[in-house]
């Protein structure tokens, strides 16, 4: 199909702005009379809260002070359940839990006083840990500890190890990972008898922190404002957790009258906000005597911190995703979110996925030993293809050719012949490099899981007005990633406009239509399409009043929305997300159609290791990946560059250092994410199958990238060292310890 | 910034003699800040003590390279970018100017000075190992006079050494007897840039006929201040760079650091890269 700017790399929409600096954060934003704000936190993981004592030199009497006795409405961040304070009132339960707010002009001052604010804990005993928890040492949420669980049963798992030639069991473990957006978290609150509560902030979920807001105000949804200022990254960090920092500014804001400015630096953006969930995996995989896959038993656990937050949807996913892209007759999947006296965990691109992936995709390749076969000839045998049923029942109906992908990226990657030498080379024992190549294929779905999308039920506006400017009404947030760029070229391609003249109106819970949270590699599939869909009724609108002809030109649309504006008043159109009809799900049975549509991929990895240091480089990394149509071909390969790179930091350098529930390496210096340098060249490549159902024929890819990079690094140095990778970070210590124990 | 900015003070000294001056008149009260690369990050987490700073980075007297026949000098405040573009230092002292390269960033490069990481007293600072190869010596300066120290013995324990409330370091000065030593430097840090040392090995030697005429070792992050392995040096004096004296050195090596686990690494990670580091500088020796 002949398209006008779908699949063209127009620039960005905001790019200029951003390049020229004339972009502005919340940190840019002032307001008279404003004031700034700070959090006191928790000392301790678990205990009551004796006394909260205002000392130092401090002229108190100037300073906004707001505890839990001055919240309006409910004491809670209000998201899937409202288990979690927006200020600890009696207890804590996890380190830097918020408990009281100081605002004040001078914001070194500020500084100054939250230093002087002693707050005495009584302790109580904690929990740390997932065998802790899970073994429930002490009883620190609901009954049991946990949170959520889920079970996932196809066919008979039990009746298959009899028959089974083969019987493969192993465990794995993924640690926390920090998102690490540019810019830390922030917000501005303003809030007055006439306009209610009004904040302007970095999110992602506008419609998330208006939902908090009403119900920590006990306000109605129209005397809440959300407005979201321009985003430098989110990586899901930015999805749950601006409604606690727009919580506590407008409390502050409410008790002083005063707009109130809350910005978080690097030290405290890590130490207190979500981080990815750890988890812990166990496989018993059984298979037949050719190598093909009988059963599964998958027992998958995340750890959610102290509070329930996301931790249900994350293990969702992470549990949907555990059996891969792979066609097995029996499988068991057993779930659970469990609670410790952490910082709650939260949702960081991938969503729960990355960590149940990689423990599928280290565990193949261990299968593979067992079963004397290589690791790519598993794969082969059981890559899932259209008309045979996913884990969860779900019957695919895509075209899929997982074996074509993994062809392509092994011949792009020299796959084989670099196997080979390397595995020859490595055996000579004088040489301190030794190299390796690895790699993972698997599945990521685009949307919300299962009737997700039904609930929410996502709506876009579209406006067309009187000069022909095309305004996009949606809640969907651009934070990096591109939405805004990506919206423009789908909205221009279904009016048959140039991507100029298209208006991404700023994401304002006033004014847009709510169009679901900027989550779930959900934005280009499921909004793109209501965006297309706007578009197509604008045009309709246009050619059935006969304002409009065929092969019209810029000029005469622009004219014919004139004309349309001063007869029949505003042009505009709503559309309402609708759940195709052969889309079924079973929330009970966990069971039935998890996603719209899969983005499929097979990435290569190739690593050396210096095996005196145990350092682990990577030097080239090939991602092949088939995503429907790419809508922008610059932003979509940045996307996968970017996520491969966070997806090498999760395998190898980022390590949250944890004392008592506690990350003590709260610093850019001493928590370590690759740098330039750090990083091979990324190279990508895309197979387009157009979608059906989505915008041009798109599917998501924004999470797909962070699920396969670790484990095809983990194979990879499994071929250059020896060493049976288990668990992530890989860092040069816990290497070292194994190479100690491969090469005595 | 965590800091109170208003309970900070800073001068700008005309000169060598202003400055000492003024340390002299208040004792203690007075800290010298240089490139600043330190102690900024510790005003930015709000953990920075001190009060008064005397902003020495225009003093003239504190810059400046001199080569004559015998000696390389350098002012305290001759920066990573400096050290690397010195042409007699990158044939003769290759060492210090790998470590400069393997600093931070070139913005920390561009302001990070000689004399900011000693004084800063970090056992994790990657240009004393360089600087104890070369037996480098510095001159301290106080409104009392000057006097020169060997930098071996210079740092006394964790954070603390041989310069006194009044004094600042001027210039280091390096023998240029190395020229034709054979030198090996390996920084091991937690990434490729931007990265604190987990353990950093400098050594040189000289070989004649085939044996270690003289050797020279030292060591960041494996103990409480670099390290100087003098044991090492004893034990390999006299020998060939083989594999016959590879262990009893590597033993050597092993009872004199003393590392420790912290949020960057582990002890016994420190101990086994230490040792492997001996075997590839013998290695480099025998090659
Ligand atoms: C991003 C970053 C990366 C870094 N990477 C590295 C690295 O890889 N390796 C490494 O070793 N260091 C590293 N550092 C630390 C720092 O850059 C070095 O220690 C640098 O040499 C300090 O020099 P300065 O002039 O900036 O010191 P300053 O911050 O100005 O001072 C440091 C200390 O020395 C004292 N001082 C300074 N000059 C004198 C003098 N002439 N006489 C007496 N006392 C003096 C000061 O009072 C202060 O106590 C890094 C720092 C940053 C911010």
């Amino acid at each position: 199909m002949e398209t006008r700017v779908i699949g063209k790399s127009v620039p960005r929409k905001e790019g200029r702005k951003k390049v020229t600096g004339r972009a502005r954060y919340v940190d840019d934003l002032s307001f008279p009379g404003m004031l700034h704000g700070v959090t006191v936190r928790s000392p301790a993981a678990r205990g009551r809260i004796r006394a909260i004592r205002f000392e130092g030199e401090i002229p108190w009497h100037e300073f906004t002070v707001v505890t839990a006795k001055d919240i309006p409405g409910k004491n809670c961040i209000a998201l899937l359940i409202e288990d979690q304070p927006c200020l600890a009132a009696e207890f804590v339960n996890h380190p830097e839990e918020a408990i009281v707010l100081l605002a004040h002009h001078d914001k070194y001052l500020l500084e100054e006083a939250r230093r002087a604010v002693r707050i005495e804990i009584e302790p109580l005993p904690a929990i740390f840990s997932i065998e802790d928890s899970r073994a429930r040492k002490e009883i620190i949420w609901g009954q049991d500890n946990i949170f959520k669980s889920f079970c996932v049963d196809k066919g008979d798992v039990d009746g298959a190890w009899a028959s089974a030639a083969f019987v493969v069991e192993g465990r794995y473990e993924t640690g926390a990972q920090e998102q690490l957006y540019i810019e830390p978290q922030g917000m501005i609150a303003q809030v007055s008898e006439a306009e209610g509560v009004t904040v302007w902030g970095s999110l992602q979920c506008p419609h998330y922190v208006h939902k908090a807001l009403m119900v920590l105000f006990g306000l109605p949804r129209e005397r809440i404002r959300v407005v979201q200022t321009e985003t430098g990254g989110g990586f899901g960090g930015k999805e749950e957790y601006p409604s606690m920092i727009a919580a506590h500014a407008a409390l502050l804001a409410r008790k002083s009258g005063r707009p109130v400015k809350i910005i978080y630096d690097r030290a405290e953006d890590m130490v207190a906000t979500t981080k990815r969930h750890p988890s812990r995996t166990r496989h018993v995989t059984a298979l037949s005597r050719d190598g093909r896959l009988l059963a599964m038993d998958i027992d998958f656990t995340v750890d959610g911190g102290a509070y329930e937050t996301l931790s249900p949807v994350v293990l969702s996913r992470g549990t949907i995703h555990a059996a891969g892209p792979y066609a097995c007759p029996n499988v068991r999947i057993r779930s659970r979110a469990v609670a410790t006296n952490a910082p709650p965990h939260g949702a960081f691109r991938g969503f729960g996925a990355p960590q149940s992936v990689f423990a599928l995709e280290r565990h193949l390749d261990r299968v593979a030993e067992a079963v004397g076969i290589a690791p790519d000839e598993l794969r082969r045998r059981n890559f899932i293809r259209e008309g045979q049923t996913l884990a969860v029942g779900q019957v695919v109906k895509e075209k899929v050719d997982m074996n074509g992908l993994m062809e392509r990226a092994f011949a792009l990657s020299g796959y084989h012949a670099k196997r080979k030498k390397f595995a020859a080379a490595n055996s000579d024992p004088r040489g301190a490099i030794k190299k390796g190549i690895g790699f993972a294929s698997f599945l990521h779905g685009a949307g919300f899981t299962g009737s997700g999308e039904e609930y929410l039920a996502s709506e876009v506006a579209m406006e067309a007005m009187a000069d022909g400017t095309v305004h996009i009404l949606a809640g969907s947030t651009e934070m990096g990633q591109g939405t805004n760029t990506i919206f423009a070229q789908i909205a221009a391609e279904a009016l048959r406009l140039d991507c100029e003249q298209i208006k991404i109106i700023q994401p304002d819970t006033a004014y847009v239509a709510n169009s679901g949270p900027t989550v779930a590699s959900r934005t280009a599939m499921i909004v793109g399409k209501l965006v297309e869909t706007a578009g197509l009724g604008l045009l309709k609108s246009l050619t059935d009043g006969e304002f409009l002809q065929p092969g019209y030109t810029a000029a005469d649309f622009s004219r014919a929305c004139g004309e349309y504006v001063a007869k029949h008043g505003p042009l505009k159109t709503f559309v309402k997300y609708e759940h195709p009809r052969d889309l079924h799900w079973d929330d009970l049975k966990y069971s039935g159609d998890a996603y719209g549509a899969y983005a499929w991929a097979v990435y290569v990895a190739e690593v050396s290791v210096d095996i005196r240091t145990a350092e682990v480089r990577v030097n080239d990394f090939v991602a092949v990946q088939e995503v429907g149509k790419v809508i922008n071909p610059v932003l979509a390969a940045g996307q996968i560059e970017g996520g491969v790179a966070q997806g090498i930091g999760f395998a190898l350098y980022e390590n949250v250092v944890w004392q008592e529930g506690r990350m003590v390496n709260a610093q850019m210096t001493n928590y370590v994410m690759p740098t330039s340098v750090d990083l091979p060249a990324i190279r990508v490549y895309f197979e387009e199958i157009p979608y059906g159902r989505g915008p041009a024929g798109a599917k998501g890819l924004g999470e797909l990238p962070l699920d396969g990079t670790a484990p095809a690094i983990a194979n990879a140095i499994a071929q250059a060292t020896g060493v049976d990778v288990r668990q992530i970070p890989i860092t040069a210590e816990t290497l070292l310890e194994m190479l100690e124990g491969v090469h005595a | 910034m965590r800091a109170y900015l208003p309970a900070y003070e800073m001068e700008t000294p005309r000169d060598l003699e202003a400055a000492l001056g003024r340390m002299a008149s208040e004792p203690g009260v007075w800290r010298p800040f240089a490139g600043g690369t330190d102690l900024m990050v510790l005003l930015e987490a709000g953990k920075l003590p001190h009060q008064k700073f005397l902003n020495i980075w225009n003093l003239a007297e504190l810059r400046g390279m001199e080569v004559s026949s015998e000696h390389v000098t350098l002012g305290a405040l001759t920066t990573y970018t400096e050290v690397q573009r010195n042409k007699t230092l990158l044939r003769e002292f290759p060492l210090l100017c790998r470590a400069a390269a393997e600093t931070g960033s070139v913005a920390t490069q561009n302001r990070g000075t000689l004399g900011g990481n000693i004084a800063n007293a970090s056992p994790a600072a990657d240009s004393p190992p360089a600087l104890i190869v070369y037996d480098a010596e510095i001159e301290i300066v106080s409104a009392g006079g000057s006097r020169w120290v060997h930098y071996a013995s210079f740092h006394t324990e964790y954070k603390k050494m041989n310069l006194h409330a009044g004094e600042l370091i001027r210039r280091i000065r390096l023998l240029r007897t190395h020229a034709q030593w054979k030198q090996y430097f390996r920084k091991v840090g937690t990434r490729r840039a931007q990265a604190i040392s987990k353990i950093c090995f400098a050594g040189a030697a000289r070989v004649e006929a085939g044996r270690i005429a003289d050797v020279r070792i030292a060591l960041g992050s494996v103990a409480p201040t670099v390290l100087h392995a003098v044991r090492v040096e004893e034990l390999l004096r006299g020998q060939r760079p083989g594999s016959a004296v590879l262990q009893a050195a590597q033993d050597a090596l092993n009872a004199e650091i003393a590392p420790i686990d912290d949020m960057r690494s582990t002890a016994p990670y420190r101990r086994n890269v230490a040792r492997n580091l001996l075997a590839e500088f013998l290695e480099v020796l025998a090659g």
